[in-house]
């Protein structure tokens, strides 16, 4: 695809399509805007007729007809109640050149704004243009919703060098240290560019992403990419809490959107935390944790219990009787031993043993096919939204990794960490306060 | 090609305007397109002058030499601008060609029809007035693509009777040397020989491709096992001679095709999709892992197709054929890095990291090309 896509005259929004009952009043009008907006000027007028949420992103989550607000003061994908499916994409920069990718990034936000609408690519972008011509958008989205569908965009460590950007380089976006126990993959780690699509329908996530890379082909390559199929843990309290492959809720004490001061003192980088091109923004911590589901699965269900620390049914802390009851861990049991074990799961990942560090999950369960060796390569690509990586993910990595029994299950295959900028105003496009900065 | 066939070629609409921009039908006598006498020799081309002004230039072609001849206007790259083919001893034939941009072009006599010819710069002055209209020009751009076809396969023809003699004369170290110079020919009009069905699997099949019962395993691929892997095999002279049998074929039945413009543009990007899924992987040249010659070749040949295209990009996109030149340009630096000497490393000698940086390449190549199709007919 070259760099001059305009959208095509025809009027074909994917929601459109004849088997999808006709949409509500608001989204009529939407889709009236986006038939007549040239290229040059859809980036304002698009921001402007979707509704530009001055607040959190998270309030209009749940609109009616399931499309997400793209723009606001956040990006919509952290604190937005988990979506169900996930298809993450990191990517690497083939370009010196940042012009280049800036005229990338512009056409990445105006194609991602009208997925998350529900809509193509590109005006009739599926069947609407020349029949001679490849057409601009793939077409798997065809008459589905638009899903919840929300695209969230980071930028790696990697890419400030490679564009001459270091002076902008935030001190908080390092390389991870190494784990006890860690098994990384170099080609399912690390990447300069990352986006994150989760939505209710996976074919939605998967086109979302299948189109950006498409657009990005001699400008960005694809370096990995990861599936999830599960959400495993709940970012709003109207959320029930998910189960992990482990067969355990996960993400019971996970931060939520209705706790702003503490997404800001937890999630949301601050002014002054380091270049201002971040402030409102996030670190998104990316692990692809292999779990060796077939051993945990021959693990007594005693044992499973005393290793996570909660019950499996209910997933109460041990010795309490419901989920959201809080975790007791210094109560003991008769023969004097804590009832909640002293490398339990949730002992070691809490905010008491870790000086009141919280971090923000969002990850998904996985299966990519089997190993070769008869076991699922099956496991949970963790996902975590934190204001600083290396004063919260990483003390709670160092104590898992050397103290949590469940690490005999566990393998971390995958590592990356992008910084998410802020949310767009209108007319502004992914990337642009770094570009301009 | 014979100028019967160019005609052949053309889609009932186009063909009336190609007419009038090159054709051998004597030109209106004006004084100003007075013919440019050529007189092509069996050693010697010689022009009454070697400059034009921009527009519709003629010629007049007087073979006076002994061998049948043929003359060719070229643009840059070696763009056929105009030809005129099999002048008998003796025989005067005209070639009027349209040249709107002025430059320096390359003026060629090709006694015995074969090889580069003996060539000599051609300077047009000036800008002529774009009067041909969007059907001419894609026209134009099939003819001179199929005249680039033409010309690869008489390569082919010559080349591949080289290898075909080493390998019936026990010379297994100058046939393999000969194998992917002899390819790089084929595979340049690969997608051309695939519209024939027949051809494609006899001279370019693989062991493992599904075959109708009693049809064998011939062609490159069987040559190349032998060569390689078993040694040269009973039956191994009478393969050859298929190969250039079936080659042969081919040149003849490439006179009749008839190329669109949108199969051009095709042609260009199945080239890149070639490279994709069958040189990256090594799949293509298994035995010799001569892959890299195939993929340069599949990437020389579909510059081609859309070198002649790029008169009808340019006026449809202005932003396409830049991206395409810098596309075009980065695959071809990259595949520099992997010469050796003449040729190229072996694909066994590449890294993943390598064949990653490739597949790269190509793909940042493959979209706009994709985009040629659908530009050259809005």
């Amino acid at each position: 695809m070259s760099d001059q896509d305009t959208p095509q005259a025809t009027p074909n929004p994917r929601t459109a399509a004849p088997s999808d009952p006709e949409p509500s009043g608001p989204r009529l009008s939407r889709r009236r805007l986006f038939g007549v907006a040239g290229a040059g000027v859809a980036l304002a007028g698009v921001g402007a007729a979707a509704g530009y949420a001055a607040g959190s992103s998270a309030g209009s989550a749940a609109a009616r007809d399931g499309v997400v607000a793209f723009r606001g003061d956040r990006q919509a994908g952290i604190i937005t109640p988990a979506q169900g499916r996930l298809h993450f994409v990191a990517l690497d920069v083939t370009t010196p050149d940042p012009a280049a990718v800036r005229r990338l990034l512009q056409r990445w936000t105006l194609a991602a704004e009208r997925m998350t609408a529900g809509l193509e690519t590109t005006e009739g972008g599926a069947v609407g243009g020349n029949v001679q011509a490849p057409p601009a958008d793939t077409g798997e989205a065809l008459g589905l919703a638009a899903s919840s569908l929300t695209l969230t965009f980071g930028i790696g460590a990697s890419l400030f060098a490679k564009l001459g950007l270091d002076a902008q380089r935030p001190a908080a976006l390092a390389d991870l240290p190494a784990f006890t126990g860690d098994k990384l993959d170099p080609a399912r780690s690390g990447g300069d560019l990352c986006i994150q699509a989760c939505a209710d329908d996976p074919q939605v996530a998967v086109h979302a992403v299948r189109n950006l890379v498409r657009m990005g082909f001699g400008t960005t390559s694809v370096r990995w990419s990861q599936l999830g199929f599960g959400r495993t843990s709940s970012t709003s309290t109207a959320q029930t809490t998910p189960r992990n492959l482990f067969g355990f809720k996960d993400g019971t004490n996970n931060l939520k959107a209705e706790e702003p001061a503490e997404l800001d003192r937890h999630v949301w980088v601050q002014p002054g935390d380091g270049p201002d091109w971040m402030a409102g923004g996030s670190y998104l911590v990316a692990r692809r944790i292999r779990m060796h589901i077939e051993i945990w699965d021959r693990t007594s269900l005693s044992e499973q219990e005393i290793i996570v620390g909660r019950t499996k049914g209910e997933g109460a802390p041990l010795g309490r009787a419901a989920e959201f009851d809080t975790a007791d861990f210094s109560a003991k049991g008769a023969d004097g031993e804590p009832v909640i074990a002293t490398e339990a799961h949730i002992r070691l990942a809490s905010a008491e043993s870790l000086g009141g560090v919280k971090i923000l999950r969002r990850g998904y369960n996985f299966v990519d096919g089997t190993d070769g060796q008869g076991h699922l390569d099956a496991g949970l690509f963790f996902i975590a939204f934190v204001r600083d990586p290396a004063t919260q993910f990483v003390p709670m990595q160092r104590a898992l990794s050397t103290k949590d029994v469940m690490m005999e299950y566990l393998e971390h295959t995958g590592s990356a960490v992008f910084a998410c900028p802020p949310g767009l105003g209108p007319g502004s496009y992914w990337g642009q306060a770094l570009f301009d900065a | 090609m014979s100028r019967r066939s160019a005609a052949v070629l053309l889609t009932t609409g186009v063909a009336a305007v190609l007419a009038g921009c090159t054709s051998t039908a004597p030109p209106a006598s004006d004084a100003a397109n007075a013919p440019i006498e050529v007189r092509a020799g069996d050693t010697s081309c010689e022009l009454a002058k070697a400059e034009a002004p921009a527009g519709t230039i003629s010629f007049a072609v007087t073979n006076t030499g002994s061998k049948v001849t043929e003359f060719y206007l070229y643009g840059t790259g070696d763009r056929i601008m105009g030809e005129v083919e099999n002048i008998g001893p003796g025989l005067t034939r005209p070639l009027i060609v349209e040249v709107p941009d002025g430059g320096t072009y390359t003026t060629a006599c090709k006694p015995g029809m074969a090889g580069d010819g003996i060539r000599a710069p051609f300077t047009v002055t000036g800008t002529a007035t774009r009067s041909v209209d969007d059907n001419a020009k894609l026209a134009e751009a099939a003819a001179g693509y199929q005249r680039y076809v033409t010309s690869q396969i008489e390569a082919l023809v010559a080349k591949n009777q080289e290898f075909v003699d080493a390998v019936k004369g026990g010379q297994v170290e100058q046939a393999k040397a000969l194998f992917p110079i002899s390819r790089t020919y084929w595979e340049r009009i690969e997608p051309v020989a695939e519209s024939f069905g027949d051809i494609d699997p006899k001279i370019d099949g693989r062991e493992d491709d599904e075959r109708e019962p009693g049809v064998a395993f011939t062609g490159y691929h069987r040559l190349e096992k032998d060569l390689w892997v078993d040694g040269l095999q009973a039956d191994s002279p009478a393969m050859a001679d298929q190969l250039q049998a079936d080659i042969l074929d081919l040149q003849n039945r490439v006179r009749t095709v008839e190329l669109t413009p949108v199969q051009l543009a095709n042609g260009a990007k199945e080239l890149l999709d070639e490279v994709a899924t069958g040189k990256i992987t090594g799949e293509e040249d298994r035995y010799s892992h001569t892959d890299l010659y195939d993929f340069k070749a599949n990437v020389e040949g579909s510059q081609a197709a859309v070198a002649a295209l790029r008169p009808v990009i340019d006026e449809k996109d202005p932003q396409l054929g830049p991206t395409l030149d810098q596309r075009f340009a980065a695959v071809e630096a990259l595949l520099e890095t992997y010469r050796a000497g003449d040729g190229f490393v072996l694909y066994t000698q590449l890294t993943p990291e390598d064949v990653k940086k490739m597949a790269d390449a190509v793909d940042a190549l493959g979209e706009p090309v994709s985009q040629v199709a659908g530009t050259v007919t809005a």
